[in-house]
């Protein structure tokens, strides 16, 4: 028992270790290894969530000391279990356990399925490190490890060109993000010389109690949250998620729908405390999360690759959550994490099915006609469109209506665009479940397509049941602690009202149809956000580079290092001339050396 | 009365004809000779120094010293030039220093 969090934390790691020193060439072992691995993190965190009482203290591993530098401040591999990381640690090791199994069917026939699985191995290290931190550094720390793990998974393909970029892109945002959370930790640590979550905790009411604190503790939680900006690619740096897409599938579910850019809510529900001291700071987060939600949903009702709307609608979904963080119910938000990782990683699954069926083709105009092919991948993908649409009866409902309620308590503004976003997403779901599955077979790929192997089913399946079931009362009870829920609310029928007539246009202008009805080019180029951000770089780091790097070129190595030793060289080669060979030449300017230095000596002083 | 100053102008003059010999003729061994002239003009002002330069009555005779010293060393440097000239000749078939340029770059 007393084992049981080392165990979960470094089963993965062990098993990365293992397939990137020993098992390389065996691909197959390889596979095996990570999979056996990340099933037994999920059996031991099954058994810790039924068995380990909470605490924060029980499990620290000694780490970094810095008593040597006289300051007294030591930071532990130390374990939180709470309610929170229980819940957190279900979702990323069971989901991540099905993803694993599905990965192994997916990636079948990959030369580099060793260095997959590895990365897969290490992501789930860093991630759970994420979850079970008891401190900001641990936290810190493993934060950049799952962004590193990211960046490996995304320029996985490195040899195409895409994803190298995509991989630079993701982790370049994620650095900008981070330096923010970083300044953010240090600002805590001034304030409470700790970085130690309950020791922060127990000090924050006092340093709450004096009004100056106030403008510090809103900078600190903004500067925390601009971790959340970047790992849950939020706007303004939500520009690399839909491209780390480039990634594998199984990964975009894993790391970029489900468990990794869920982080960064975790992160804000888990410093909660530190955020809800400052109300300008709650509004901020409340504006950034509506502002994402409604820009991507805009975003995703004209995208064209299938992973790519998935991708949109996972930032609208974030920016959800973030939205209900700002409106101070974390409860609401964790219970969306907890829902949309489930449907979203069925999701991003079910469009590998697709995507392996019609031979890695991804766009939906593609497609068509699949309901007959993969009766199975239908009725799953089915089931978590409902879910993320919010229909009645499906998880996505519940979680979505308590983070509106929240919203319609909080500010009309945020509501009215948390309705809107719903309205949105029920739209470009069903455009696209109706653009993939229906209809006719629009090339001889999709024509050709077949159901995919029982491997890949399984994960399917079994993340559909708690699509449909992880949001009814006495299952989420269980796991979460669960947002009063106010019976006379009517926001459900509004919500839902709106989500129906959502599917009803999506229905009425997608069916059938052969391209796109509708062409909104601001929408398409995703606001020229992309283009806005070339621009910017353009002209300011570029600028400033193209600067320096003329003075380095022209002036530092032209005039200077160059012009020195040619400038040597040409000395030297005029002087060359003096060499003629001749013996009676050289004896004259040996005299006339003679003489000159005479002169010099005797006459001129 | 012949003073220090013409035994001094004596020695310059030939110094000047020995640097001339050496700057203008073409023949190795002329230029060898005029070097030999430019030695003997520096021996002649150091024995007149040495003359003229009088310590209690006695000429000094550290100039005299010198003198040997500059004979000793011409005659080996006559040994070995004129050695380095005749295996020069025989190597290249000239005396004409004109014809002697492969020292340079």
């Amino acid at each position: 028992m007393q084992n049981l969090p080392w165990i979960i934390l470094f089963t993965p790691l062990l098993s990365a270790v293992l397939i990137v020193l020993f098992t390389q060439r065996w691909r197959n072992l390889s596979a095996l290894i990570s999979i056996a691995a990340v099933f037994v993190s999920a059996a031991a965190s099954i058994v810790l969530f039924r068995t380990l009482p909470d605490s924060t203290t029980a499990f620290q591993l000694p780490w970094l000391d810095f008593s040597a530098l006289g300051i007294g401040f030591q930071v532990p591999i130390g374990i939180t279990i709470d309610g929170l990381s229980k819940a957190m640690l279900l979702v990323v090791t069971c989901i991540g356990a099905l993803i694993h199994l599905y990965s192994w069917a997916y990636m079948a026939d990959d030369e580099g399925k060793s260095r997959y699985f590895a990365g897969l191995s290490f992501f789930m290290f860093s991630m759970l490190g994420i979850v079970f931190a008891n401190n900001f550094l641990m936290m810190f720390i493993f934060w950049e490890l799952v962004g590193v793990s990211s960046f490996i998974l995304i320029g996985h393909w490195f040899y195409r060109p895409a994803p190298p970029a995509a991989a630079n892109k993701a982790f370049i945002c994620n650095r900008l993000g981070d330096f923010g959370f970083m300044l953010g930790i240090l600002l805590v640590w001034t304030a409470t010389q700790s970085v130690d979550f309950e020791v922060i905790k127990a000090k924050l009411p006092e340093l709450a109690a004096n009004p100056a604190f106030l403008p510090f503790a809103t900078a600190a939680a903004i500067c925390l949250f601009c971790g959340t900006v970047g790992k849950s690619a939020q706007f303004p740096l939500h520009v690399w998620l839909p491209d780390a897409m480039e990634g594998p599938t199984p990964v975009s579910a894993l790391i970029h729908a489900a468990t990794m850019v869920a982080a960064g809510v975790y992160m804000l529900v888990r410093v909660y405390f530190i955020i809800s001291i400052s109300p300008a700071a709650m509004e901020v987060i409340a504006v950034i999360g509506t502002i994402t939600a409604v820009l991507a949903a805009l975003m995703a009702t004209q995208q064209d690759d299938i992973k790519r709307v998935l991708a949109y609608s996972t930032l609208s979904q974030l920016g959800y959550m973030v939205m209900a963080v700002g409106v101070a119910s974390r409860d609401g938000a964790m219970f969306h994490l907890f829902t949309h990782a489930f449907f979203k990683a069925l999701l991003f699954l079910g469009a590998g099915s697709v995507i392996l069926a019609c031979h890695h083709e991804q766009n939906i105009w593609k497609m068509g006609g699949l309901w007959k092919k993969q009766p199975i991948t239908l009725l799953t993908f089915a089931a978590a469109t409902l879910a993320l649409m919010g229909v009645y009866g499906f998880s996505g409902f519940y979680s979505k209506d308590a983070i509106l309620i929240a919203a319609s308590e909080h500010h009309p503004w945020i509501f009215y665009a948390g309705l809107f976003t719903a309205f949105l997403t029920a739209f470009y779901m069903t455009r696209l479940f109706v653009v993939v599955f229906f209809g006719k077979a629009r090339t001889e790929a999709a024509g050709h397509a077949h159901e995919s192997p029982a491997v890949m089913l399984i994960p399917l399946v079994l993340l559909a049941i708690p699509s449909v079931v992880a949001g009814y009362h006495g299952v989420i009870a269980n796991f979460l602690p669960t947002p009063a829920h106010e019976a006379a609310s009517n926001v459900p029928y509004i919500a839902s009202g709106l989500g129906l007539l959502g599917i009803a246009l999506g229905f009425l202008l997608y069916r059938g149809q052969e391209k796109d009805p509708i062409r909104i080019p601001l929408l398409a180029n995703k606001f020229y956000f992309d283009e806005f951000y070339a621009l910017l770089i353009w002209n300011t780091q570029d600028l400033l580079a193209r600067i320096s790097g003329f003075i380095d070129r022209w002036i530092l190595d032209t005039a200077l290092v160059r012009g020195l030793s040619s400038g040597t060289w040409g000395f030297g080669f005029a002087l060359r001339f003096i060499q003629c060979g001749n013996l009676q030449a050289y004896a004259l300017l040996f005299g006339a050396g003679v003489v000159a230095l005479f002169y010099f000596i005797l006459f001129y002083k | 009365m012949v003073t220090l100053n013409d035994y001094l102008l004596v020695s310059g003059l030939l110094f000047a004809l020995g640097l001339a010999g050496v700057l203008l003729r073409r023949n190795i061994l002329i230029i060898f000779m005029a070097l030999e002239l430019m030695l003997n003009a520096a021996n002649l002002s150091l024995v007149a120094f040495s003359r003229f330069g009088t310590v209690s009555g006695l000429p000094n005779y550290n100039g005299q010293m010198l003198v040997f010293f500059i004979i000793t060393v011409a005659a080996a440097e006559v040994a070995v030039g004129l050695a380095i000239i005749v295996a020069l000749y025989r190597a290249r078939q000239t005396t004409n220093v004109e014809d002697l340029n492969s020292l340079k770059f």
